[in-house]
């Protein structure tokens, strides 16, 4: 009895302590009155009820998705796109663990819950997409292992999960389980391991889905090595993503950073810089060598061409020689445009695969509808929102000191 | 130096077998069991647009009685999910008409079925490539892989089916000839053995080799199809699709799914080994740094 009683008394305070950030309910909800909370809300206010009345009334009524084009921008953006802007996840978490690059430590734990968020946000565009989502089961009992598809589907299931697994050190931080948190930690190594391993197989396979439209994808992005830029591209994502959100969360978390042990991220972008100008000069050499084994250069003057040459000369090119520069002259600023481009570079990249270069000899179109964008507004926010969620309550900007036993 | 040797004896015993089962399992095309199928000859110089097989097959196939009217009026046509196969008109060369009929072509080693990740889409043994609803998730990769645009979707339907020509597999079962061909009544189209067909197709193309085209469709498009076709106009000129390559299309994608064995195997020694090497940099590193204070020490 006496234990109920202390059990009673201590579960609001972890309530108040661990949800609402210490304070009382009112204070909490009045704190979240901000204007990006408000913009959230109308996205929200759109997007979610679309997204009901996709499965209340079918693919049909609420897609612009055709006979022509089975693939619109739920794929396009939410999986495509979602999934390889989510690569930091592995890319910072094998530079850290595996290669041993201890200066990117203090971003290994944001790039692991981005990709974890960017994955579950995927998969629920995914789900939304598929005309008959209850037999996603199938992938597992009916394996067509023929298809780059089936490939994927178990990759992304089995590499949410790692990443899930990942996210659990500082999730018991959070809640201070101590003996559950030194295992996952000791097996961290291991999960990494396996990050790279299904990275490396589902972020190309993405791009071998493409291998079976030969007469469909234009020739200046259909490659019969169109799996190795997607996955050269994905490393490109990974590192630019992080450069982005490392920015971004030094500035918006500010606050919560106070009085921890002070991290150089100029230091670490210019770091990343010079694996970015790396990685974005190989990655359009091999683009252009796609081009040559393709002979496609005389589309190059078409006006798929001049797509072509914007994706890769502006948004590839460009940014891996201003990574270049900026890395060597210390010049951050520099380097956050380089990986901005290189970001909507590839977002380009995949847009133009699967919708804008996809069907280029078939005169029918596809624009997505206005609640087709909603929904994958509404997953970005849902994304975001997750994200901001749990770093303010979270040790993932920085680990928790009491559990911090090593080194 | 054993034991890495072992590891090193182990990995790549995985690797060879693993690369062995999948190029086991990637088809090698058209093979004499596959001509040995049934097929259907359509010579497109002997059709007379009655559209009985549109009929024929609607009926077959429950589905709604195609438009009637004259062929001009209607304007280009394509299959749809409550039509299975249509026939076009076009100019013939001295005048006149002809007539190209569109259905699935039932592929020896169809990208629809390699491409669908739970089996839904099948090539029975017998021929016909058939779908089966129960399994699709509706991810709509069929769609996007098939060289000739045949799979429809239900996109208004709340559980959407993947609808096209099922090569008449349940009349073929107890059999009896596709509908569509039972149904022609002018002789452009011929259900027979695959091989016996192509003979039948050069046969013709030999006997007025100025008339026709010199070449069956379908003898080698994407690995060769169940459906054949001989015509005395461009065969894009009756709705067949130009430029499909001639490789299986299963094997566009045997290459790159002959990775994950690879990655599965190497990735986890040479990841490891690189976390060795980082880890033995760190010691060395850190022994120094212990060496030198304890000089000064």
């Amino acid at each position: 009895m006496d234990s109920a009683r202390t059990a009673a008394l201590e579960q609001p305070s972890f309530f108040r302590e661990k949800i609402l950030l210490g304070m009382s309910l009112p204070d909490y909800l009045r704190s979240l009155l901000t204007p990006w909370n408000a913009v959230a809300a109308v996205i929200l206010a759109i997007g979610v009820p679309c997204l009901i009345y996709r499965f209340a009334a079918g693919l049909g009524a609420s897609t612009n998705l055709s006979q022509a084009y089975p693939w619109g921008l739920w794929i396009g953006f939410d999986m495509m796109t979602g999934v390889v802007l989510a690569a930091g996840g592995f890319t910072i978490g094998a530079s850290v663990q595996l290669l041993g690059l201890k200066e990117f430590h203090a971003i290994e734990r944001p790039a692991i819950l981005t990709a974890f968020v960017g994955y579950v946000m995927a998969v629920v565009g995914l789900l939304a997409d598929l005309g008959r989502p209850w037999n996603i089961v199938m992938a597992v009992v009916n394996a067509g292992s023929a298809s780059a598809l089936f490939e994927i589907a178990w990759c992304v299931m089995c590499y949410t999960t790692v990443l899930l697994l990942e996210f659990t050190v500082p999730f018991f931080e959070w809640l201070g389980w101590r003996r559950i948190h030194t295992v996952m930690k000791k097996a961290l190594l291991a999960l990494t391991v396996l990050s790279v391993m299904f990275s490396t197989m589902h972020q190309s396979a993405l791009g071998s889905l493409f291998l079976l439209a030969p007469t469909k994808l234009h020739p200046l992005w259909y490659s019969p090595f169109i799996f190795i830029f997607f996955f050269i591209s994905a490393i490109l994502a990974g590192i630019s993503m992080v450069i982005v959100e490392c920015a971004i969360s030094h500035k918006v978390f500010a606050r919560r950073l106070e009085g921890q042990p002070h991290v150089d991220a100029d230091r670490l972008t210019i770091g990343l810089g010079k694996a970015g100008a790396i990685v974005a000069f190989a990655y359009f050499f091999l683009k252009m060598q796609g081009v040559v084994d393709g002979h496609a250069w005389g589309y190059l003057l078409t006006g798929y061409g001049a797509l072509f040459l914007v994706e890769t000369v502006g948004f590839v090119l460009v940014p891996s020689l201003l990574y270049a520069y900026g890395a060597r002259h210390e010049k951050v600023r520099l380097v956050k445009l380089a990986a901005a481009m290189t970001i909507a570079g590839i977002v380009f990249n995949r847009l133009n695969v699967s919708v804008f270069a996809f069907n280029w000899q078939n005169p029918a179109r596809y624009w997505p509808s206005w609640m087709e964008v909603s929904v994958s507004l509404a997953l970005v926010t849902v994304g975001v929102l997750a994200f901001r969620w749990i770093v303010n309550r979270m040790p993932i900007l920085f680990e928790d000191p009491a559990f911090s036993n090593h080194e | 130096m054993r034991l890495t040797r072992r590891s090193f004896i182990r990995v790549a015993g995985v690797t060879a077998g693993g690369t062995l089962a999948l190029s086991a399992q990637a088809r090698q095309g058209s093979t004499a069991d596959d001509d040995r199928l049934p097929g259907v000859l359509v010579d497109t110089t002997r059709c007379v647009g009655c559209r009985g097989c549109e009929a024929a097959c609607a009926e077959a196939n429950d589905l709604p009685a195609p438009p009637e009217g004259d062929l001009a009026k209607l304007g280009r046509r394509d299959t749809t999910t409550r039509a299975f196969t249509v026939i076009n008109r076009t100019d013939a060369p001295g005048g006149g008409d002809r007539f190209g009929k569109k259905q699935c072509m039932h592929c020896l080693a169809p990208a629809c079925a390699s491409a669908c990740p739970v089996r839904a889409l099948n090539k029975l043994p017998t021929g016909p490539v058939t779908y089966d609803p129960s399994k699709c998730m509706g991810c709509r990769y069929c769609m996007v892989a098939c060289p000739f645009d045949v799979p429809r979707y239900e996109y208004e339907a709340l559980a959407p089916r993947v609808r096209k020509c099922t090569f008449c597999a349940p009349r073929q079962a107890r059999g009896l000839p596709p509908a569509c061909v039972e149904a022609c009544p002018s002789g452009a189209l011929t259900f027979g053995r695959r091989h016996e067909l192509l003979e039948e197709a050069k046969r013709r193309i030999y006997g007025e080799p100025d008339r026709y085209v010199h070449r069956v469709y379908g003898e080698h498009e994407a690995g060769g199809t169940s459906f054949l076709y001989v015509s005395d106009v461009p065969f894009e000129q009756v709705g067949l699709q130009a430029g499909v390559p001639e490789k299986p299309y299963p094997e566009l994608v045997a290459g790159a799914l002959g990775a994950p064995p690879l990655v599965m195997t190497l990735w986890p020694p040479l990841l490891m080994g690189l976390y060795a090497f980082s880890k033995r940099r760190d010691e060395v590193e850190r022994r120094e740094a212990d060496g030198k204070e304890e000089h000064h020490g």
